[in-house]
């Protein structure tokens, strides 16, 4: 049997639920012996593969590059996972949403800097007025709140999802765990 | 000289239960140990059927009606946990999360707040309305609590509470529907309102809406259990 291939991305997050993910320890050498990793920042892929099966995704889309990225995704994932409350529910990253990008901008790149302030333009991908999680673009497969969701969690939940087992997620995580 | 009880006879759940007349069916379903889930009811507190969540099915109506001020009727049969009754609680919490800026992760409450708990314990996984992420100001002025209408549901127990057991009524309720507000006094500052520093609301508070200032990250339970005895306390007198 081919090996399941498993991404896992990182939008507007931390990257706490991916050292979450990396935190199953050993558990991580028994989900090689079946998964693929063939997109995440741990790997060395630049492109988005044309067919995945799993895809765990933390961040919420924050940019124009996050909005190109998650529909991409979702165009090429059987399964897309929402991983931790950046990416269900804006968490963090959502706090700017009442005040507006300008004012971030503007505190950390002009108010606070004393060489050369200037807002980046070039290269930096442009910003979304609000921050939202990925739901609100594309039909994501499977929630795993948490911030971030435990390493227990990602073992039991991955583990039903290669499976096709039954999983309940409320058993296992909330908001803010 | 003996006093005749006016017994009431229901079904709650299948489970025949007796009642005395003037009962809520929430009284007499905790009485009997059926869970209804509440948020804006507390024991010790006048009832307001704000929160929606503890709304039950009658048999013979088409209503759903709150069980926390709906009263005992003889013979009534009462279904507190039906598909129908999961997926409107569901949904009324998802609505309390997507109407103002409930960030779990770093809210003082995170782990000790009602809000976080029920909706793990009603299966919200995520959130299907968009976010409104209003712009709401945190009320630092006093000199022991804060106010953060970020994460205020409006299930009004702090006006209850400072209203009914201390009876100062320095809390109340400005605006209407979604523009509701808490308020102290005539929506002055916390800090220069006529508030007596007692920190009942803050006990109450089911969210981190209102919070103790020396209280950091998320070493913040509240204990609103002292209620019921103040007032047994004040009825033996």
């Amino acid at each position: 049997m081919s090996k399941l291939k498993l991404a896992t991305v990182w939008l507007d997050g931390c990257s706490g639920c991916h050292m979450s993910f990396l935190d199953m320890d050993e558990r991580l050498l028994e989900l090689a012996e079946i998964v693929d990793v063939v997109y995440s920042p741990i790997v060395d892929a630049k492109e988005y593969p044309d067919e995945v099966d799993i895809a765990l995704v933390e961040g919420a889309v924050s940019s124009e590059d996050d909005e190109r990225k998650i529909r991409k995704i979702r165009a090429h994932t059987k399964m897309l996972v929402a991983m931790g409350d950046c990416a269900i529910t804006g968490n963090v990253p959502s706090m700017r949403n009442p005040i507006g990008p300008e004012a971030i901008l503007n505190r950390a790149y002009i108010e606070n800097t004393s060489a050369q302030p200037q807002i980046p333009s070039v290269v930096v991908p442009k910003l979304l007025r609000t921050v939202r999680p990925i739901q609100e673009y594309v039909k994501v497969d499977a929630y795993l709140p948490g911030c971030p969701p435990s390493a227990d969690t990602f073992h039991t939940a991955l583990t039903a999802f290669i499976n096709g087992g039954p999983l309940d997620v409320s058993a296992l995580t909330r908001f803010g765990a | 000289m003996s006093v005749e009880a006016d017994v009431k006879t229901l079904i709650i759940d299948e489970q025949e239960v007796s009642a005395r007349a003037g009962q809520t069916i929430l009284q007499v379903a905790r009485e009997n140990d059926i869970y209804i889930p509440t948020l804006c009811h507390l024991d010790g507190l006048s009832d307001v059927g704000a929160c929606r969540l503890c709304l039950i099915e009658i048999k013979g109506g088409n209503k759903l009606v709150p069980a926390c001020v709906a009263t005992v009727q003889e013979g009534m049969e009462v279904s507190t946990d039906t598909e129908r009754l999961r997926k409107h609680r569901r949904t009324i919490l998802e609505l309390l999360f997507a109407e103002r800026n409930h960030i779990c992760s770093v809210c003082v409450s995170n782990g000790h707040c009602e809000l976080q708990t029920l909706a793990q314990e009603q299966g919200v996984t995520h959130v299907r309305f968009p976010y409104r992420n209003p712009n709401l100001p945190v009320d630092a002025s006093h000199e022991r609590f804060t106010a953060d209408h970020n994460r205020c549901i409006l299930c009004t127990r702090c006006v209850r509470v400072c209203a009914e057991i201390e009876g100062a009524h320095v809390w109340d309720v400005m605006g209407r529907g979604i523009n509701s507000m808490i308020i102290t006094d005539l929506h002055e500052d916390w800090g220069a309102s006529s508030c007596t520093r007692c920190g009942k609301c803050v006990q109450v508070c089911p969210t981190g809406a209102l919070f103790d200032k020396s209280k950091i990250g998320s070493d913040h339970p509240k204990y609103p259990d002292f209620l019921p005895y103040l007032n047994l306390m004040r009825e033996a007198q």
